[in-house]
Parts: structure tokens; C-alpha cells; sequence
């Protein structure tokens, strides 16, 4: 059944189809919104410490739910088919904001080096490492704007490392914790620059939401209080008030809808109740994250388009990637927990770049606040699995533990990808995502060093005794994920040009981490939220009332 | 694997709840002889409830008996753990067959430095059972008591944490949400 045609049909509302729906729906289109998931309300959040967006043992906090969306798996062990909740299978989550509506909030720009890799090290074998086709000059506008328009607290003031900013963040950091007060001295006599993180909640009241309240249940969790900024309760609202964009939830899109040339007419999905719908429009956005966004592209098949769209030459679904997550865990005499949220407050971005005979580094930052159940991964390889030497460990530790841990940039691997399974569908009969593909062995390298930066750090700052770990080959993805749709100018070795316009379509966008063409040593957010915001401008830019200049 | 994929290619997918529930809807509903437990026989339980104890044992605090994490992982194999149902149920019973061959008696009756070597034994070579029990014990230690274990919230009393749980705190007093 096809319903009344609009301008633009954006697929998913999260991260970067929320952007985008408010810039389009602001500047006079027609936008419909489709997300797959639902509309969380802040107040319904369960704080459940088993079934959340972080610890998933009892089922994922905000989907998708596993009994409808399989994936396959192929490792070392052969293929398996694997389900939301599970860890391998790289989930973000599927409700109206994405992976911003319960994510940590870390609001990170990446750094100038992030943006040329490849320029910066040269080629790494075996990696299709690769330089930006944009610079950070051309997003630092968007960042201010993402950081102003949602909201951004911290003071990086004391990173001499980091890209220019023209102004400064809209408002101050949350007062120090315990941990941050012990990190603090220490990174100083260690001479490196410690300073707050910038995060997307509130630390005074703004944009008519109020302050964060400092509780245990934070990253995973809905923000009871609204304090903390997502797309959710952001420029979606904005797009919705404009009177200009539809917001359709638990809609299951099939494939984009391709005219006779080749070009884009529109998407069909599977509405609330399962029934097959058609949404016609002059402009299709894919923004589903990078697992289900090279899924939508390559079960988009066509006579021109035999192997998906965008795909003409092999690049759609290549690069997966997110980050790897070294850490250290220090343990002290003294107790370190003082139970005020969200924890991770303090980070240090001296081990970004500049590494010698590695080809980059990340950021390290204290962890979030643990909740009893999440603190029985921070068992020391010393201590028995069970018994009593077990339960004296996490009775006497639980107060007294940092962990410091942070995101290593990983070096890009052609093979490591999403593709259409061949035969496994999901409820809807759809292709499920096939993945597959390692980790790059120089990315565990890093890994490796950057535990060795994390447990000294915890060294000097008194921790007794320290433990820690690295990187592991196993595929990456999770949250983080990107890379799979890589933005460049050669079509043969990239999906979408620098506007995130497919170089086979002029009428389909892909505006997510998708386009990433390296993911930085940072949570990804707000480059996803600044890369929406500078696609949506170029759009509007070219747009001509029905289309875009081709 | 291939066993378990074969069932899946070719067809538009169900759902794994669904198919799980379909292979343990006759166990799970079929209590034996008027036990009070939703999966488990009562000998079962009692077996599991031993190993429980010894993995996080009372001492000063209460233990994995007293928090109830027997009731969490019974609960939860009727629900989210509906897949782990051959596994628990094969594991015990080889849980019993090394007791008594070693011992000449069940498991839950041993002595706890009997127990204890059962358990190191078991750890080595009844691995996926013992994996699984070790994490749905820590579950239902830690965890929410609205899934059915740290009864009384034992776990978080003995790490000294504010409970019930303290929702939030006001320490910036900005008032009511403005606007």
C-alpha cells in the first residue's frame, strides 16, 4: 500500500537520522521518520541491572528484541546464528534515539590526526587504512553546532592535544568524584594532561531539561530525569514541531524502492502491524547504523544493481569496525566508590597519537559507576572463579576499584564485514546481516601498550595491586560500530562521496558511522551527530525543490 | 552447530524464544510429582542449590541458599534461559553421576571439601555446565531481586550499598523540570 509521497524518507531515528530529520523537516521538507524500534519514555525506566543496553543477560533495555532479529555469525568455530542479547552479535540499540537514548554520553571530537590515518602513518599492510575525503576543519562548525543545539558539558581546557575549538563548551563539568579527585594529581605527576570529559548531559539546567542527579544508573539506562541528551529528546521533538516530519515507530524497512534507471522512488517496510507499506519520496536517508545499513543497501537489489546498491564495486558491508577496549583495574586500600553517577568523569588524550612504532592510540578515561552484577567482570585473574576467596574478593574490592579503560582506533580490515546471509531471514522474511572478518593484528598491538598506559596511571594514583587486559582478535563491532559504507571521492574504493551521497544514486544518503572511514581513539557520537548536521547542510544546499543537483 | 543452523536456513525465522520453548514447553510445564519449582525435579534443585552455595558460600554474609539464586535460575530457565534447559538438566545429572561414584552418595548430602572436588573436577571437564551455573549464580547474587534471587537484598547489604536502591540524588537543586 503506498501512502503520500514527501520529500524525504529517513531510515532510523538514531544518531544521525534524528539529525538529519530536524535540519530537513526545519528548512521545509517533507520528511517521514522511520524507526524500527519504539519511543522509550524517560519515566518508564526499569533500571533493571540485568536486562539494560550495557549488561544484556536477561534480554536487551531498548532492543531489538532476539526473538525477531537473528543474525549469523562466521568465526574460527564455523557459523552460528546469534541473537540480540548475545555479545557477538554487535547489537546498538533499536528505539527512537538509538544508541543515544541510553548510551554513556561521551561527547568526543576526534582529533585532526583522525581524520588522516593514512597520510599520518602511511599504509599498514593488510589494513585499507585510509585518509578522510573531509577534514576536521570542514566539521568543526557541526561540532559546535551538535554540541550547542544538544548540549554538552565538561572542560577540555587542560587538552592541549585536542583540534581548535572556536567556542567553548555550553556548560560546565559535574563537581569531581572520588575517583576523578585520585586520577587527578596522579596524571599530573605523570606529566600527562588530565581533564573532564565532555558529555552530552546536562550539568545545569538547559534547553528546558534539567541537571543530571548524579545516580548509579547511567550508561545502559534510560536518564530518569531527562538530563541526559539524545536525539530522543532533541532534535527529534525539533524535527516533530516543525509540523513538517512524520515519526513512524516500529517500522520494519524491507529494501529502498529503485525506477527502471536506477534511481531511488522510496523505501517499503513492514508497519506495526506487519503489513507491507510503501513510502515514496524524492530522497532516501539510510541511517540504521553500520551493521543494518549495508544490510538495507545490499538487500536493495536491482537489474543495475545485481549485488546491492552502492555495491557495484564490493565496497558496501567492507571495514566493520568500532573499538577495541584495553583496560586497567587498580585496586586500592582505601575505599575509591562514593555511589555518585555517572562515573566516568576524567581522561587524558596523551596517548592519542604520537606513539612511537604504533599507528595511533586512544583516549583512556575513568569507567562508568558499577552497579554489583557488572563488577563481577572486574575479578582479577589471581583470584579463584567461585567460593569463598571469590566472595571476600568482591566484598572487600567492590569500594575500593578504578578501572580506567578507553577506545583504541583501529586499523581498518577489508575483510572484516557485513553481508546479506544468503539463507537465514529475520521475522519479516528479511536477509539477515552475515558477519564476518577479524580484528587487525596492529590494532591489538595498541591495544596491548595502551593497558600497559592505563595500569600505570592506576600505579601512580596508589592502586596496590593492578590488572588489566587488551585486545582480542575476535571481530569488532557493538555500540561503536562504523566503517561499512567507507565516504571518499574514488567510487571503486568507497560507497558515498563526501556528502554521504552514494556514488551510484544521486537521490540516497547514507548519513551514520557507516561513512567513517577510521572511527578515532573516541566514542564516536558526536562526530555522528556533526557528520549529520554538515550532510544536511550540503543537501539543502543542492536541493532544488523536488531533487538534488545530480 | 550445523545441527542447530539447519533448522534455521530456508525459512523465514520465528524466533528463538519460540523455538526453544517448543523443544522445552514439555519439561517446563511438566512439574514432577507437585514440586513447587518451575523447571527443576526437587532432587535437581537440591543439587543445584548445593553447587550454588559452594560457588558463593554464607559465611558472615549470607550465601547463594539464602539470596535464593536457585528460584532466579529456575525462573529463568522458563523464561530468557529456555535454551540452557539440556544443558542444566544433563549437568546435574552428571553432577550426581560423578558424586556418587566417587562418594557413594548424592551431592547435595557430601560433605563441603567433598563437594568442593567434585566441583574442581567438574569445572575442568563439564565445562559448559559449569560456565552457566557460575554466571546465573552471580546473577542471582548480585542482581535485581525482582528476578527472583538476592532475596532481601543480601548482595548490596553486604557491599554497604544504600538500599532499597536509591533512585537518584538531588544534589543540585534546580527545581522542577522547567518548560
Amino acid at each position: 500500500m503506498a501512502l503520500g509521497h514527501v520529500n524525504a524518507v529517513i531510515v532510523g531515528a538514531g544518531a544521525g537520522g534524528g539529525v538529519v530529520a530536524k535540519e530537513l523537516a526545519t528548512a521545509g521538507l517533507s520528511v517521514v521518520l522511520l524507526e524500527r524500534g519504539r519511543w522509550y519514555d524517560a519515566a518508564a525506566d526499569r533500571k533493571d541491572d540485568l536486562q539494560n543496553q550495557r549488561t544484556t543477560v536477561l534480554g536487551n533495555g531498548f532492543g531489538p528484541d532476539d526473538d525477531r532479529n537473528p543474525r549469523v555469525l562466521v568465526d574460527k568455530q564455523g557459523e552460528r546464528v546469534v541473537f540480540p542479547s548475545e555479545g557477538d552479535y554487535s547489537n546498538n540499540a533499536a528505539c527512537v534515539g538509538g544508541g543515544t537514548f541510553s548510551y554513556g554520553a561521551q561527547a568526543w571530537r576526534f582529533m585532526e590526526k583522525d581524520f588522516r590515518m593514512r597520510s599520518t602513518y602511511g599504509a599498514v599492510p593488510g589494513s585499507t587504512l585510509e585518509d578522510w575525503p573531509i577534514a576536521y576543519q570542514d566539521l568543526e562548525p557541526f561540532y559546535e553546532k551538535a554540541e550547542w543545539e544538544l548540549g554538552v558539558s565538561g572542560d577540555d581546557s587542560n587538552n592541549i592535544f585536542k583540534a581548535p575549538r572556536h567556542k567553548p563548551l555550553p556548560m560546565p563539568p559535574l563537581p569531581p568524584t572520588r575517583e576523578h579527585q585520585i586520577l587527578l594529581p596522579a596524571a599530573g605527576r605523570l606529566g600527562l594532561h588530565p581533564f573532564d570529559i565532555p558529555m552530552l548531559r546536562n550539568s545545569v539546567p538547559y534547553n528546558g531539561r534539567r541537571s543530571c542527579m548524579r545516580c548509579r544508573w547511567c550508561c545502559g539506562f534510560a536518564c530518569e530525569v531527562d538530563a541526559r541528551s539524545g536525539t530522543h529528546n532533541t532534535v527529534i521533538p525539533a524535527a516533530l514541531e516543525t509540523g513538517n516530519c512524520e515519526l513512524r515507530t516500529e517500522c520494519m524497512t524491507r529494501d529502498i524502492m529503485l525506477d527502471d534507471g536506477g534511481h531511488a522512488k522510496g523505501v517499503a517496510y513492514f508497519d506495526t502491524s506487519n503489513r507491507l507499506r510503501e513510502q515514496t519520496a524524492d530522497l532516501v536517508i539510510v541511517s540504521c547504523g553500520a551493521v543494518e545499513s549495508a544490510r538495507l543497501l545490499l538487500n536493495t537489489r536491482h537489474r543495475l544493481f545485481p549485488t546491492g546498491l552502492g555495491n557495484r564495486f564490493d565496497w558496501v558491508g567492507r571495514n566493520l569496525q568500532a573499538h577495541t577496549y584495553p583496560a586497567g583495574v587498580g585496586l586500592f586500600e582505601e575505599e575509591t566508590y562514593d555511589d555518585i553517577g555517572p562515573g566516568a568523569s576524567i581522561a587524558i588524550c596523551d596517548y592519542n597519537h604520537g606513539n612511537a612504532g604504533l599507528a595511533g592510540g586512544g583516549m583512556l578515561a575513568n569507567e562508568f559507576i558499577r552497579l554489583p552484577y557488572q563488577f563481577q567482570n572486574f575479578v582479577p585473574p589471581w583470584v579463584p572463579r567461585w567460593g569463598q576467596a571469590y566472595k571476600d574478593y568482591v566484598r572487600h574490592a567492590f569500594k575500593r576499584t578504578v578501572v580506567v579503560m578507553g577506545p583504541v582506533q583501529e586499523i581498518p580490515v577489508f575483510d572484516a564485514r557485513v553481508q546479506a546471509d544468503p539463507t537465514t531471514n529475520d521475522y519479516w522474511g528479511i536477509p539477515v546481516a552475515r558477519m564476518s572478518g577479524t580484528r587487525h593484528p596492529h590494532t591489538i598491538e595498541i591495544a596491548n601498550y595502551m593497558r600497559g598506559k592505563a595500569e600505570a596511571w592506576l600505579r601512580e594514583a596508589g592502586a596496590v595491586r593492578t590488572f588489566g587486559w587488551g585486545g582480542s582478535p575476535g571481530l569488532s563491532g557493538g555500540q561503536h560500530q562504523a566503517g561499512t559504507c567507507r565516504m571518499g571521492n574514488d567510487p571503486k574504493t568507497s560507497v558515498v562521496n563526501k556528502d554521504c551521497q552514494l556514488h551510484d544514486v544521486d537521490n540516497v544518503y547514507v548519513i551514520d558511522a557507516s561513512v567513517h572511514v577510521t572511527n578515532g581513539g573516541f566514542n564516536p557520537a558526536l562526530t555522528i551527530l556533526a557528520n549529520a548536521y554538515r550532510a544536511s547542510n550540503n543537501l539543502l544546499q543542492t536541493w532544488k525543490g523536488s531533487k538534488v543537483r545530480g | 552447530m550445523s545441527g542447530k543452523r539447519s533448522t534455521i536456513k530456508r525459512r523465514t525465522f520465528l524466533g528463538a524464544v519460540l523455538a526453544g520453548a517448543a523443544g522445552g514447553a514439555a519439561i517446563a510445564f511438566g512439574k514432577r510429582g507437585g514440586s513447587g519449582w518451575r523447571f527443576f525435579t526437587d532432587e535437581e534443585a537440591r543439587t543445584a542449590a548445593a553447587i550454588c552455595e559452594q560457588l558463593i558460600p554464607a559465611d558472615h554474609d549470607p550465601g547463594a541458599r539464602q539470596a535464593g539464586v536457585v528460584n532466579y535460575i529456575d525462573i529463568q530457565l522458563t523464561r530468557h534461559f529456555r535454551k540452557h534447559q539440556k544443558v542444566y538438566r544433563s549437568g546435574l545429572e552428571k553432577v550426581q553421576r560423578i558424586s556418587r561414584g566417587r562418594f557413594g552418595n548424592a551431592f547435595a548430602v557430601l560433605s563441603p571439601q567433598q563437594q568442593q572436588e567434585i566441583l574442581n573436577h567438574v569445572e575442568k571437564h563439564v565445562q559448559p555446565f559449569f560456565d552457566l551455573i557460575l554466571a546465573h549464580a552471580r546473577q542471582g547474587f548480585y542482581g535485581d531481586p525482582r528476578h527472583g534471587g538476592n532475596r532481601d537484598m543480601v548482595s548490596w547489604k553486604m557491599l554497604g550499598l544504600p538500599f532499597p536502591p536509591v533512585r537518584g540524588r538531588m544534589q543540585y537543586g534546580d527545581g522542577p523540570k522547567v518548560g
